[in-house]
């Protein structure tokens, strides 16, 4: 399947392939994961240390690492379990409440 | 054509599922599916057949490990009998929605409980929905075919599905009747080699059986509702190229006298030859009387079995199970849905009969007819459906 691959919400029953074969690999990125989140996490800048340990325990590997050294969150995929607040040696990442 | 042979149902069932050349079969033993599942043991242990009998823990067992090999790409082949299809209805549902072309014979065998071996359909019907193919034979000559025309449909590239074969279990998977089988050229010429649309290999690696959002669900459901339901052209020229090569006419729908009848009985499975006699009998006492046999089950002829019934005053649907709380058996209530646009609808009568392996006669049959034709024809009555012969 060499298509531009639609989202699920533009596919009509017709581009399906039989049996809902997944031909074209890691698609799974297009789930948008970070819809679930009623937490999410930040930065201290000022205490981070830049060890990676947040990016290393993320269970959904929604952490990545920026052009100037730290690690933030995707928020397209990060649900906010906490994990990284939780790991954190310094402490410098607080979970705090979505807000619409 | 082959030779004719008198033996055993499931033993001419194994021997067509040998013939077909399968690759996989994975099966628990199960009355009264087991001669046709111990046969097939016994050619692979001989080295009459190349392939793999899986001897699996449970009928769940089996049938993963058919979605499995049918994925891979190998001819794959199951057999079971109610307890056993209960056990495996989970993944029965996941084959058809995965479109893995699986042939299963069901020897049919009412549910439990109280716990029972003896022939009825509900095993069948609680799989009703499933997605696969179902059609129904009457004696061993269309059970052979049938196995030969499951492989051939099942795995067309158009079709793509699963496919189930519904053999009564004892009444007729336990009868020696005299069965022609077919010469290897015959299946040769009928039965290509298997080309699965999709299959997992690592040249070309695809993921099979993901999980769907709710944004993606209703659409697989449209497919797949519809690649059952554009699977009939197939399952038509099949049946047709079955009769050029072997000279047997098979349809969705079966008449016998039907046109012009004033009554048609509606039969599946190999009760329709008890019903045939009971029909010429009828008619030599001058009773306006024909029959319909419904072979395929799912997808639903609708256009064949709106045309067969064509012109009948009363349909009896003698169904083989219970659909409990609800409206008598599991076929009558869809054959009043079916009918229901109809100008001049028939009268639906419904005769529950032959529940667990209970005997129904040409008499019995003759008796079903006499009551209908004294009960009211108004379309909906209470006694729109009858327990056949329950000691009140």
């Amino acid at each position: 399947m060499a298509k531009t691959p639609k989202s699920e919400l533009e596919l009509t029953w017709k581009d399906l392939e039989v049996g809902c074969v997944i031909s074209n690999p890691g698609n799974a990125c297009q789930y948008k994961t970070g819809e679930w989140r009623s937490m999410k996490p930040v930065v201290d800048k000022t205490h981070c240390i830049r060890c990676g340990v947040c990016y290393i325990f993320c269970p959904d590997m929604a952490v990545h690492k920026t052009d100037d050294g730290y690690f933030e969150a995707d928020l397209y995929y990060c649900k906010g379990c906490g994990i990284c607040a939780r790991e954190c040696f310094t402490g410098c990442i607080t979970m705090i409440p979505e807000v619409e | 054509m082959g030779e004719r042979v008198g033996l055993e149902v499931s033993i001419a069932a194994a021997e067509a599922v040998k013939m077909a050349n399968v690759d996989v079969i994975a099966a628990y033993p199960i009355t009264p599916q087991t001669h046709i599942v111990e046969h097939l043991a016994e050619v692979v242990a001989d080295g009459e057949l190349d392939a793999e009998f899986i001897p699996v823990e449970s009928e769940h067992s089996a049938m993963s490990v058919c979605c499995g090999s049918s994925a891979v790409g190998a001819r794959t082949f199951t057999c079971t009998s109610s307890q056993g299809l209960a056990l495996m209805n989970e993944i029965v549902f996941i084959t058809a929605s995965m479109r893995l072309p699986v042939v299963m014979v069901l020897a049919n065998r009412s549910l439990s409980g109280p716990l029972s071996i003896w022939n009825d359909h509900s095993d069948v019907m609680s799989i009703r929905d499933c997605g696969w193919i179902q059609v129904f034979v009457e004696n061993g000559q269309e059970v052979f075919d049938h196995i030969m025309f499951a492989f051939r449909v099942a795995e067309s590239q158009k079709v793509s599905l699963p496919l189930i074969v519904n053999v009564d279990g004892f009444i007729l998977t336990h009868v020696i009747e005299p069965v022609e089988f077919w010469d290897a050229e015959t299946v040769k010429n009928y039965l290509p080699p298997f080309k699965p649309v999709n299959r997992l290999h690592p040249d070309n690696p695809v993921t099979m059986g993901a999980f769907g959002m709710p944004g993606i669900y209703t659409e697989t459901r449209k497919a797949q509702d519809s690649a059952l339901i554009e699977a009939k052209p197939e399952i038509l020229k099949a049946w047709q190229e079955m009769a050029d090569l072997t000279g047997r006419h098979y349809k969705p729908v079966e008449s016998y006298h039907a046109e012009g009848a004033e009554t048609l009985f509606l039969t599946m499975g190999s009760i329709g030859e008890t019903v045939s006699v009971a029909v010429d009998e009828l008619r030599a006492e001058g009773k306006s009387v024909g029959q319909l046999s419904l072979r395929l089950w799912r997808p639903f002829p609708f256009e064949e079995f709106r045309q067969a019934a064509a012109g009948a005053k009363r349909i009896i649907v003698l169904d083989r199970a219970v659909s409990m709380g609800g409206q008598g058996g599991p076929v009558a209530t869809e054959i009043r849905s079916v009918l229901y646009k109809e100008k001049n609808m028939p009268v639906v009568t419904n005769f529950l009969c032959g529940l667990a392996g209970r005997d129904v006669t040409v008499e019995d049959y003759k008796a079903m007819f006499e009551k209908a034709s004294k009960m009211s024809k108004r379309r909906v009555r209470e006694e729109d459906y009858i327990l056949y012969g329950v000691r009140e």
